[in-house]
């Protein structure tokens, strides 16, 4: 996922998650069963995990602009021999 | 949000706080039910009043039983316990309790009923006071709920007096 979409994708979690616990509580209530509130909410954890936990495409609709290989070499890492050398000429003294 | 493993956690734990969360409103709601109990008991007839070789009366008899229990049942609850206690004073304890018949009623269908049963359990003193002794009869019922806290309660039912004599 994007930056974006990991955003999203909590956002939807905890939205989902108290949206079906509140309507499992209305329910239950209404139609006096505690077994119906435990089973809405059992298939909206469900549900949601099944929306937000995997990597869906819909996540990733603003991709992050990785640096151009080509621009990464004209840049390259300093060497461990220049290091080296340093050493040297600060033990001579 | 970084990987699958650490938005299962996320959601997982979540899902547990909300639960918690849903159980204890449930619960919490309980404590607004203002049950009315109907109930009474009588004694149909002693079957045998004596003194054990212990030294300590027994009584058995045939009670008549008949209760409405169906305003304690809510959504929230699981079953209700109930006993019928023989309760009287002597020299020696201020308060004897004996349960003398319990059931389990598992649902609000079950909760008014009649029965003409002998005592399950068998009223035995501690000593021999029991001749023309007092007794009274109580109902006492625990509400236990799917999640939360167990509610008890009680109700004085009847009075009656043991044989003067053993039978």
């Amino acid at each position: 996922m994007d930056w974006q979409g990991q955003k999203h994708s909590e956002f939807l979690m905890q939205i989902l998650l108290v949206v079906f616990a509140v309507v499992a509580f209305a329910v239950g209530y209404a139609i006096e069963s505690f077994q119906m509130m435990m089973l809405i909410y059992a298939s909206g954890v469900f549900l949601t995990a099944l929306i937000t936990v995997p990597n869906w495409p819909f996540f990733n609709r603003h991709p992050l602009k990785w640096l151009d290989p080509s621009e990464a070499d004209r840049h390259p890492k300093p060497q461990a021999t220049a290091a080296a050398s340093k050493k040297k000429a600060s033990k001579q003294k | 949000m970084h990987s699958f493993v650490y938005r299962l956690n996320t959601l997982v734990t979540f899902a547990a706080v909300i639960l918690a969360v849903l159980c204890g409103a449930a619960s919490f709601l309980d404590a607004f039910n203002s049950p009315s109990v109907r109930a009474h008991a009588e004694v149909i007839k002693f079957n045998r009043f004596r003194k054990q070789l212990s030294g300590n009366d027994e009584v058995s008899l045939t009670l008549n039983i008949s209760m409405d229990l169906r305003s304690l049942f809510t959504w929230n609850t699981k079953q209700v316990f109930v006993f019928l206690a023989a309760e009287y004073e002597t020299s020696k304890n201020s308060l004897n309790q004996i349960s003398l018949w319990d059931y389990i009623i598992p649902d609000k269908d079950h909760a008014k009923f009649q029965a003409q049963v002998a005592n399950k359990y068998p009223l035995i003193d501690q000593g021999s006071n029991l001749r023309g002794k007092k007794v009274e009869f109580v109902l006492h019922w625990h509400v236990m709920p799917w999640t939360g806290r167990m509610i008890e309660g009680k109700m004085a039912v009847s009075n009656f007096y043991l044989p003067e004599a053993y039978t």
